[in-house]
């Protein structure tokens, strides 16, 4: 079980970013998002082989209108 | 003309930076850009909704404007350094608009907090635009830890109550070595125009414009009156005066008592 913007998610053992994004439906590809796993940004070149450890909090954020 | 502002070394033609949040619809946004003739519009960063319609991005680039990520609901200088590392990741630019807030109810800044980021961020690379108090002496210290403009307010963040504290902002402007921009508090065109004539660089305007009546007529308005209190401050104004000094002469005044 991983925390995905603060939602309990089953992730099987081994999911990589990239594969914790797909199962989301988030395009990888898509351009202006960032994740965080437990505090830390994953920059972006490590999605495909950052294995996303049990009980790990991860953010995926995107730009959204503010002042 | 007005000169441009320049900020890190980079010309900017607009002395406006919009920012985006309160457009109830993201066409109004894209037409208050243009209408604003901002080159630099600023963004939250917050989790991303897969069911989201419609690109708040594209609207933006469609524009031919850049983003100014801020870190807007930041308490800690932690948390506004975590999301600044992420605004740059997401949005790859290393401009951060720094907002470390004190307190729920005023949306004042925590000046400890703040200076604790922005001395990070700056170590970190960042282009540091903080918004800070309207407080002469952390104008300073945000100067001397880096910082590339210095952002007091006017006063509280959608407030609109104009400038609470004109003569801090003239200290401010007197001292800074960096781009003065006014942020938070104006609540309409005139608001702007003092900002300007009182020597600040810039104006960071977001609900005024976003909340008015009719938005796109508001920036058009905001755009004027930065220009206009720019070309003010050049033209110098006279000074206030306690009583009355007559504008026509005295000499000749024809008899006309009977």
């Amino acid at each position: 079980m991983i925390y995905v913007n603060g939602t309990p998610t089953d992730a099987p053992a081994g999911a990589t970013i990239h594969d914790v994004l797909v199962g989301l439906r988030i395009d990888p590809e898509t351009a202006g998002i960032a994740v965080a796993i437990d505090a830390e940004v994953a920059r972006r070149g490590v999605w495909p082989t950052h294995t996303v450890p049990d009980g790990a909090r991860v953010e995926i954020v995107t730009a959204t209108q503010g002042g | 003309m007005t000169p441009p502002l320049v900020i890190a070394g980079r010309e900017l033609r607009s002395r406006l930076l919009l920012g985006t949040g309160g457009f109830a619809r993201l066409q109004s946004l894209g037409e208050a850009i243009d209408a604003s003739q901002t080159e630099l519009v600023t963004v939250a960063m917050r989790r991303i909704d897969p069911a989201a319609q419609g690109s708040l991005l594209d609207v933006i680039r469609s524009r031919g404007v850049d983003v100014l990520p801020n870190t807007a609901g930041c308490f800690t200088a932690r948390d506004a350094v975590l999301t600044a590392r992420l605004a740059r990741e997401a949005l790859e630019t290393d401009w951060v608009k720094l907002e470390v807030i004190g307190d729920e109810r005023t949306l004042l800044p925590d000046a400890l907090e703040l200076l604790a980021a922005a001395e990070q961020l700056v170590d970190d690379g960042f282009v540091v635009l903080p918004y800070t108090n309207d407080d002469p002496v952390l104008a300073r210290r945000l100067e001397d830890v880096g910082c590339a403009a210095v952002m007091p307010l006017g006063s509280p963040i959608g407030s609109g109550m104009g400038i609470a504290n004109p003569a801090n902002i003239t200290l401010i402007v007197e001292q800074a070595h960096v781009p003065v921009i006014l942020d938070a508090g104006v609540g309409t065109a005139s608001d702007a125009a003092l900002a300007m004539e009182l020597g600040c660089d810039g104006v960071l305007c977001a609900s005024a414009i976003s909340r008015a009546a009719d938005p796109v007529a508001m920036a058009h308005a905001i755009r004027h009156a930065i220009e206009a209190g720019v070309l003010a401050r050049g033209a110098g104004r006279i000074a206030r005066r306690t009583h009355a000094r007559a504008s026509s002469p005295l000499e000749g005044m024809p008899e006309l008592a009977e």
